[in-house]
């Protein structure tokens, strides 16, 4: 029954050979594999498995390598290998405060209980390009690499809330299990765990423009950099055969927490509120972004006026993932020839009506 | 993971789990029952982009079996890339019969175009959704057109025509043209030419629409009322044209307007390209 169709097969085929040629490049250079991608792209790496939803940090480079490192497609080949995997287990919830710091730094206090620690940042590099990196270059060994901070390090925000001046951050009435939205539609009004997981999914780009916007003036809500930290993170699960926690091994992660300007009620005396970030590797500008969004996504809750885009849900959250957004908008090269023709049919008749010297009631019949 | 394990990855039939097939399924038996209610349903993250008929792919994927054979269509043809592309899928991931006849096919996926050869009983039509909600250009909020369903509110949509009429004298929508299904839920028939909307109405065939990024399907079930939506003194109209198709001759079929040269030379065609091949054979 099966009948050869003409023309977009074969063209289709030729394309994918000129693809994989323009990835390779000139052949007389050496081929990237992907532990140097892992190793020395290692912030691309953390953002596609952040916004492919997958810590796997050999598939992330492999997207990267093959999407000849088109984030945006990397993150769409990492997602659609992702739909398929079965789900054995939900992790138990991460705890944060008990991280492998590497890096932790707060913009509210001087000084905090373990100071601050600056880790492996790009932040105060003086941004010269350094053209000691144009050719092979030993870097000599740092001992302070392999190292975190031996002690888990309290939350800065721990501070605040002793003395009760910052909102206390309790999971819903009965502890509902998260939505999962790659299993679930989004619907609205979203709780904020659905919020959250959508913005920890969301682009990049998208969240620090919005972001962004919410410190100029739409929908301001006067941050501060709670804290900031950076570094690994257990992983255990508790299957239900066994009955007990096992720890499946460790992530790296970046938490930011924001404290905010005050809500209070005739019941309550004015308190900081909170806007949280969570990312997969080193992904503070992601992590900072995601905060501040999901603070102004609490205006409804916390009773202030929701006037400006960051703050409204189903505009924040509906068009805030990239594989959906570049779809969508690159559909558009897709054939329309049908519904194009339909339109020019309309606006010639259209046309021919407005043209011609007959009055315009006379024309409907 | 491997990469051993990664390089012998196995795909299963139609690519999506059977869990997951069966939740399309229960969602598209709720969407059977409530003709064009839109059914909110957990899309997955495909391998083809949104808005290059995810929806439309998993709809099929849900229901095809082995002994289904598949035509894919995009705008009418069998041979525009993307059809090519979805119908390979099919084939890599499900290895069934494909083929380019209406009348042989018993699973059509579609998009922006009804086969112009009548669809016979047993038959199931799946239609690729850019934009499910009828009423989203005149309201942009999803939590406010869900409840404008729920009360069958649907001014919004026939003062938007009337305002048409008032200002170009026509209702100017020519492709995605709204339709009432069974009398109840306003519809969008996905963007086929209004040309193709009389198809919808008492269609002996199985129509089913899925919006994989609206995360949304519907359906239209065999023998139901489908009307295009107009006004007594402004009846719902079809495209027509002046020519007959320059290949096959038929004054019946919706046209496509091929430019063949440099001053502007035009050729009307078929769009749909397996009605026009038989119309030629029949001729011969």
């Amino acid at each position: 029954m099966y009948v050869a169709v003409k023309g977009g097969e074969t063209a289709i085929a030729r394309s994918w050979d000129l693809l994989a040629a323009a990835r390779r490049g000139d052949s007389a250079l050496a081929e990237l594999n992907l532990g140097q991608i892992r190793q020395q792209l290692r912030l691309a790496v953390a953002r596609v498995m952040q916004e492919g939803s997958l810590y796997d940090e050999e598939l992330a480079a492999l997207a990267l390598k093959q999407a000849a490192g088109d984030t945006v497609e990397a993150v769409f080949l990492l997602r659609a290998f992702r739909t398929t995997l079965p789900r054995f287990a939900s992790s138990k919830p991460l705890d944060t405060a008990a991280m492998r710091v590497r890096r932790r730094v707060s913009g509210t206090f001087k000084d905090v209980p373990g100071g601050q620690i600056l880790g492996p940042t790009a932040d105060y590099t003086q941004r010269l390009l350094d053209f000691s990196l144009g050719h092979s270059s030993e870097v000599p060994p740092c001992a302070l690499a392999a190292n975190g901070v031996p002690q888990p390090l309290p939350s800065v925000l721990e501070v605040l809330a002793a003395e009760g001046l910052i909102e206390a951050e309790q999971p819903l009435p009965g502890d509902p299990e998260p939505a999962d939205l790659t299993r679930q539609p989004l619907m609205f009004p979203a709780d904020r765990a659905t919020r959250l997981q959508n913005l920890a999914r969301a682009d990049e780009g998208w969240l620090l423009g919005l972001a962004y916007s919410t410190q100029r003036g739409y929908a301001e809500s006067h941050p501060f950099a709670g804290e900031i930290r950076m570094g690994e993170v257990s992983v255990s699960v508790c299957p239900e055969e066994l009955g007990f926690d096992i720890d499946i091994g460790e992530i790296t992660l970046t938490e930011c927490q924001m404290i905010n300007q005050f809500a209070g009620s005739k019941t309550a005396p004015p308190q900081f509120t909170r806007g949280y970030g969570l990312s997969f590797g080193e992904a503070e500008r992601k992590a900072m972004a995601m905060a501040l969004v999901d603070r102004s996504l609490r205006a409804e809750e916390l009773g202030e006026a929701a006037h400006a885009p960051a703050q409204q849900q189903e505009f924040v959250l509906y068009h805030s993932d990239n594989v959906e957004a570049s779809g969508f908008v690159q559909h558009l090269k897709l054939p329309h020839y049908v519904d194009f023709q339909a339109e020019l049919s309309l606006i010639r008749t259209l046309r021919a009506q407005a043209n011609s010297s007959a009055p315009q009631e006379a024309a409907h019949d | 993971m491997t990469e051993a394990c990664h390089s012998q990855w196995q795909y299963n039939f139609a690519f999506l789990d059977e869990n997951t097939k069966r939740m399309l399924r229960r969602a598209l038996l709720k969407a059977v029952a409530i003709p064009g209610y839109q059914v909110p349903f957990g899309s997955r993250e495909m391998p083809l982009p949104y808005g290059w008929g995810t929806g439309g792919i998993q709809l099929t994927a849900s229901i095809i079996g082995q002994d289904d054979v598949l035509k894919v269509i995009d705008q009418g043809a069998d041979d525009t890339t993307n059809a090519v592309n979805i119908r390979r899928f099919f084939a890599r991931v499900t290895g069934v019969a494909t083929t380019s006849s209406t009348a042989a096919a018993s699973l059509i996926q579609s998009r922006h175009r009804i086969p112009e050869t009548p669809l016979q009983p047993g038959q199931i039509m799946v239609f690729q959704v850019p934009e499910p909600e009828a009423l989203r250009t005149l309201e942009a909020s999803e939590v406010e057109t869900r409840k404008l369903h729920a009360h069958q509110e649907y001014g919004l949509m026939h003062v938007k025509l009337y305002e048409d009429i008032a200002r170009f004298g026509h209702i100017a929508t020519s492709y995605d043209y709204p339709v009432m299904v069974n009398q109840r839920y306003l519809s969008s028939p996905s963007p086929i030419p209004k040309f193709d909307n009389p198809k919808l109405h008492m269609s002996p065939a199985l129509l089913l629409f899925g919006a994989g990024r609206e995360k949304r399907l519907y359906a239209i079930p065999p023998h139901t009322r489908v009307e295009s939506l107009a006004f007594d003194d402004h009846p719902f109209s079809v495209q027509r044209w002046e020519q007959a198709c320059a290949l096959c001759g038929s004054h019946d079929s919706y046209l496509d307007e091929i430019i063949t040269d440099d001053a502007g030379a035009r050729m009307f065609v078929c769009s749909d390209t397996d009605y026009c091949q038989q119309q030629q054979e029949g001729k011969a």
